[in-house]
């Protein structure tokens, strides 16, 4: 338990250094949220055509 | 001191011939193989195919030696299996077409011949639709899994001390495999491990996680095992073993390949310089492999053989605050320096933030990122987890088309650019012996009569085939023989200038 204690000490003082970019990483999630409304819209253009048809029959035997 | 940590990655793809009723994968292997050798062909980029040399071939050697299970896996020889000139090998295994990555020095160059690889994938898939009647294509996936109980594999390599015992390599090993699954991991809606579904498991971590039974052994297409124990060092084995893991998931995202594979370089070097102290026995490996891939929000406490438990992710801050330590008491060489650094940070960025956000990291990791994917759509057409749609979309995710493929859509971010990509494709690394292999093909290709990962065999025009033994992986770089290939006008004056070096 020791080693546990000691790991813990050190892992707030990681965040503490972080704290800088915390307005930076927020932005980027919400960045993120709205970028996902595009994709969606992009992805039904890009679907296969008859996606789930294919999804059914795909199988991949003689696997490692 | 720990030897430099070579490392090579094999890729089995998914692939569909698709609108030719029936669909044999081997056929199909074969053939978007060979449209890639004969385009490269016709390009003149290429002399005449020049074949994998199975001389030196013992994937039934065990680890654990002479006394481990006889059951040694079979080697296709009949089917294409080529050498390309950036030191690659490219190869119909079993059913699937296969990449392997040349030896690389560190784990951003992985990344790069992995990106290449793919490159290398879809220039096939072009040049083999254009062979095809029309209404026919090939499709390729870059996953492990069809979602119905089948997988193959992405395999990495790690050059290690033969003198490490092998148990030891396997308790730490293990502990890694299981914990590192929080950012290896590609992401696979439902489950196919028996008795398990879409039900119980609507999203995991990983693809691979429902396909490993055992802890340790040979095999690697049944009853599969967390440890591989493949002994097969392509290198000289007194002094080496290549550490086969079976265990990862295939990455879309750069920064998954790169973490996974450098994270394990770092593990691997501290086992050989005896800097792990702490060992994570778990009571049952194989289940904790699960548990892992099982819980989206990696809170999973993991039971260790001393009665106490553990999450993934405090396994993953032990082993980074290890390797810390190690890399300031022993310094980075052997896990590619300046590289060596940026894992470090890149391996603290991604625990970080899995431990606050892990939606933070949908530009970084593949679980995440696909996870994003399925969310959105999921609550736009409120769709259950075990929709058609759904596993559609997830599929896709992973195709290789650029066209078609929802993983460049993703918004990942990239580490390689599309130069070195392209570049990666014919040219081999600098900085291993995969330099010498690629070099070689690359002048005199007609005269290479076949070639594998530690030697090259020369038809010099004499009575015998000469073969060039490469038993040392960090020989034979530019370093070493470029200038050497480059003032050889044949490979006679080559063989010549070699042995009198």
């Amino acid at each position: 338990m020791a080693e546990q204690e000691q790991k813990r000490k050190v892992t707030p003082a990681r965040k503490a250094d972080e704290v800088t970019e915390v307005p930076a990483t927020s932005e980027t999630g919400e960045k993120l949220k709205a970028d996902i409304d595009d994709l969606l819209d992009e992805i039904d253009e890009v679907l296969e055509t008859n996606a789930e048809d294919f999804v059914r029959s795909y199988v991949q035997k003689g696997g490692q | 001191m720990s030897v430099h940590k070579v490392i090579g990655i094999e890729t089995e793809f998914g692939i569909v011939h698709r609108g030719a009723g029936e669909s044999n994968p081997v056929t199909a292997s074969s053939m978007l193989i060979n449209a890639y050798l004969s385009d490269l062909e016709h390009e003149q980029r290429a002399g005449p195919k020049v074949g994998w040399d199975f001389e030196d071939e013992s994937p039934g050697n065990d680890a654990r030696g002479p006394s481990g299970p006889a059951s040694p896996p079979e080697v296709e020889t009949h089917l294409v299996n080529a050498v390309l000139t950036n030191g690659a090998r490219y190869y119909v295994d079993h059913a699937h077409p296969e990449c392997s990555t040349p030896e690389c020095a560190d784990a951003r160059a992985i990344v790069v011949y992995d990106r290449a690889a793919e490159a290398i994938l879809q220039r096939s898939i072009v040049a083999a639709n254009r062979l095809l009647p029309q209404g026919q294509e090939l499709v390729v996936h870059k996953n492990n899994s069809d979602g119905k109980g089948n997988s193959y594999g992405c395999h990495e390599n790690y050059l290690m001390a033969r003198s490490v015992p092998f148990g030891k390599i396997v308790t730490h090993a293990t502990a890694h495999f299981i914990s590192r699954q929080i950012f290896t991991g590609s992401g696979k809606i439902g489950s196919e491990a028996p008795g398990l579904g879409v039900r119980e498991v609507p999203y995991q971590l990983t693809q691979r996680a429902d396909f490993f039974e055992a802890e340790v052994g040979l095999e690697t297409t049944l009853k599969r095992p967390i440890v591989n124990t493949r002994d097969e060092p392509h290198a000289d084995a007194q002094k080496y073993r290549r550490l086969h893991v079976i265990v990862g998931d295939a990455n879309c995202s750069e920064t998954a390949t790169f973490l996974k594979v450098g994270s394990t370089a770092f593990v691997l070097a501290m086992v050989e310089d005896d800097a792990l102290p702490r060992t994570f026995v778990f009571r049952s490996p194989v289940q904790a492999m699960r548990q892992v891939s099982y819980d989206v929000d990696l809170q999973q406490p993991l039971e260790l053989i001393d009665g106490t438990t553990i999450t993934a992710l405090d396994v993953q801050w032990e082993l980074l605050d290890r390797s810390r330590k190690w890399a300031e008491e022993r310094g980075l060489d052997s896990v590619g320096g300046d590289v060596g650094a940026k894992v470090l940070d890149t391996w603290e960025e991604i625990l970080a933030g899995l431990e606050s956000d892990p939606m933070t990291l949908a530009d970084r990791l593949d679980w995440v990122a696909k996870y994003r994917i399925l969310s959105g759509y999921r609550e736009r057409h409120g769709l259950e987890w075990g929709d058609h749609r759904l596993s559609a979309l997830a599929l896709q995710y992973h195709d290789v088309r650029p066209e078609r493929s929802l993983a460049a859509r993703a918004g990942l971010r990239r580490i390689t650019d599309d130069a070195e990509v392209a570049a990666a494709m014919t040219e081999p690394p600098v900085d291993t012996r995969a330099y010498f292999r690629g070099r070689c093909l690359q002048r005199w290709a007609s005269q290479v009569v076949a070639a594998n990962w530690d030697s090259i065999v020369f038809d010099v025009g004499q009575d015998s085939l000469r073969r060039v033994p490469m038993m040392e992986p960090m020989r034979g770089t530019r370093a070493h023989v470029g200038t050497l290939v480059d003032e050889s006008a044949t490979p006679a004056e080559l063989l010549a200038r070699l042995g009198g070096a």
